[in-house]
């Protein structure tokens, strides 16, 4: 499928859409920008941390609402539009904290409606929070001592978008670096996307099934992108950009300035193929490996 | 400021480093008096050697590769939560009298202030076995209280952690770019050290409330030879340690 036709399909107005679930590494950047070129509106994101991609959303006015423990810009701070939005009060957003995150999605992902944990107790994080309830623990009312912990309630994605390395064209994937909370965010999801830099044969995937962190029979669309993550790192296909991510934090700090950006970035560019030559070889070629490094084979014979 | 924050960490701890500055100090401790410190970054890494190159963000491909483990975010929380974890490292816009950090809000007098949010922040602080605070020394960032406790340390005072069934920790020191902060029986934070060059008054001024000083209040002691190497080997063009 291409992505303008799974993001088309698969993420309509209104959709509650998670992404950027490997923190720093994989961010489905070209998947946000198809979302910001096809005019979605009224989303909620949902991830743990955001690296200036739900800022860009936010900036195309694609989002009513962030569950999110984190969206800045890692590397720089403060990201503008995130924060003019709340500022402004034009954008609901549900504080949640990166564990809360992951424990939210498992809780959905094992079709149960929360998950206790003992993190956030006393914090301002939790307080009127519709996602954090206090329980007693069941299981100790003999001992003198209770064990209140917070409930984190289920949240369950209409979609989520996943960027990783390989896949096969029914969507088995594999991915290698960090997960973050890919894992529970795909299984918690109601439709799943698979962009991957190559679509490769089933027998590769199936040749490493440590490796496979995506079941096909999950994916509702899987969309071969090479680069679709840039700026964001993809481990073993390119670096991280930093000097992109340092540029968007100065040439963001206005809404003006912003609205120039995306027609730059996402309006003026057809798809990713525009926006990579746009980029133009030589910094895709300085973020290319330079030093490779394989992995020990590993027999799975017998 | 990441000298001090690195020597908070002692040799053979498991370390939980928060984003941005924790990432540099952890370096630090590894290459000069904590070669055994084991890191745990959020993103589901944990290394037991410190990255090549320096890292900007916790997933740089560099921070992967040669890492201990490379899973998934549940799993190092986990650590954190079944309490593993010696020491959580972090970065906080705001830190009050009694060690809470806020990085989620700040309510001033010309309206509020979106930050960016907690992050693991307050996972850590309210699970690590203890943890150690990273910011700027002023009088705005160190209010007397924050306008929101985004990652609990010792809430109002004593007692007050395990009032609220956090299971163990709170705040052990906060590392400014004046000071060293450490933290009494009673739950509120006093002036342990000024760094080279800093007066007490100094510290007193630019603190947002009466700071109670320590009768052995020293002189944060200067960095090492080896300390300053490793900072200017790994931060070479002075992105964190300008």
């Amino acid at each position: 499928m291409t992505m303008r036709e799974a993001v088309c399909e698969l993420v309509p107005d209104g959709a509650s859409v998670a992404l950027g679930l490997q923190m720093e590494q994989m961010i489905p950047f070209a998947a946000g920008h198809e979302i910001i070129r096809q005019k979605k509106r009224g989303l909620t994101l949902i991830g743990p941390i955001s690296d200036i991609l739900f800022d860009q959303m936010i900036a195309a006015g694609c989002v009513e609402r962030v569950i999110a423990a984190w969206v800045g810009n890692v590397m720089m701070g403060s990201a503008y539009n995130f924060r003019r939005a709340v500022e402004q009060g034009n954008l609901k957003i549900v504080n949640l904290t990166n564990f809360a995150v992951a424990l939210a999605l498992q809780a959905a992902a094992m079709g149960v409606p929360f998950l206790p944990t003992r993190t956030a107790l006393g914090s301002d994080v939790a307080r009127e929070n519709e996602f954090f309830a206090k329980i007693e623990s069941p299981f100790n009312a003999e001992s003198s001592e209770s064990m209140t912990l917070h409930a984190v309630r289920a949240l369950a994605p209409d979609v989520t978008i996943v960027h990783l390395q390989r896949a096969d064209r029914d969507g088995n994937a594999h991915c290698w670096g960090n997960f973050g909370v890919m894992i529970e965010g795909f299984r918690a999801a109601k439709r799943v996307i698979v962009v991957a830099e190559e679509i490769v044969d089933a027998e590769v995937i199936a040749s490493d099934p440590n490796r496979t962190v995506i079941p096909g029979f999950m994916v509702h669309a899987v969309v071969e992108c090479r680069h679709g993550a840039h700026p964001s790192p993809v481990q073993g296909y390119y670096s991280r950009d930093n000097a992109f991510f340092r540029q968007y934090h100065e040439n963001t700090k206005t809404l003006g300035d912003s609205e120039a950006w995306l027609q730059r970035w996402v309006y003026a560019v057809a798809d990713r193929a525009g926006y990579m030559s746009q980029l133009g070889t030589c910094r895709v070629a300085d973020l290319a490996v330079k030093h490779h490094a394989y992995a020990a084979p590993t027999e799975f014979g017998y | 400021m990441v000298v001090s924050a690195a020597r908070e960490i002692r040799d053979r701890e498991i370390v939980f480093v928060g984003m941005r500055l924790p990432l540099i100090a952890f370096v630090v401790a590894k290459k000069t008096h904590a070669p055994n410190a084991i890191g745990l970054f959020e993103n589901g890494v944990i290394r037991s050697t410190p990255s090549a190159e320096l890292i900007y963000t916790m997933a740089d491909p560099a921070n992967i590769k040669n890492a201990t483990q490379c899973l998934d975010m549940l799993g190092v929380m986990s650590l954190l939560q079944s309490g593993r974890v010696h020491m959580g490292f972090l970065g906080a816009a705001e830190v009050d009298r009694f060690g809470n950090l806020n990085s989620t809000e700040v309510h001033g007098v010309k309206g509020m202030t979106r930050l960016p949010g907690s992050g693991g922040a307050c996972d850590i602080a309210s699970l690590a076995q203890r943890f150690v605070a990273l910011l700027e020394h002023s009088k705005d960032r160190l209010p007397e209280r924050v306008s929101y406790i985004t990652s609990p340390g010792n809430g109002d005072g004593e007692g007050w952690r395990q009032r609220v069934s956090l299971p163990r920790g709170g705040p052990a020191a906060v590392i400014t770019s004046k000071a060293v902060l450490h933290f009494g029986d009673d739950g509120e934070a006093y002036l342990a050290s000024t760094h080279p060059g800093v007066s007490v008054e100094d510290v007193l001024r630019n603190t947002g409330w009466p700071l109670p000083v320590s009768e052995k209040v020293t002189t944060t002691s200067e960095p090492t030879a080896e300390e300053l190497k490793a900072i200017r080997e790994y931060d070479k063009d002075g992105f964190w340690t300008k």
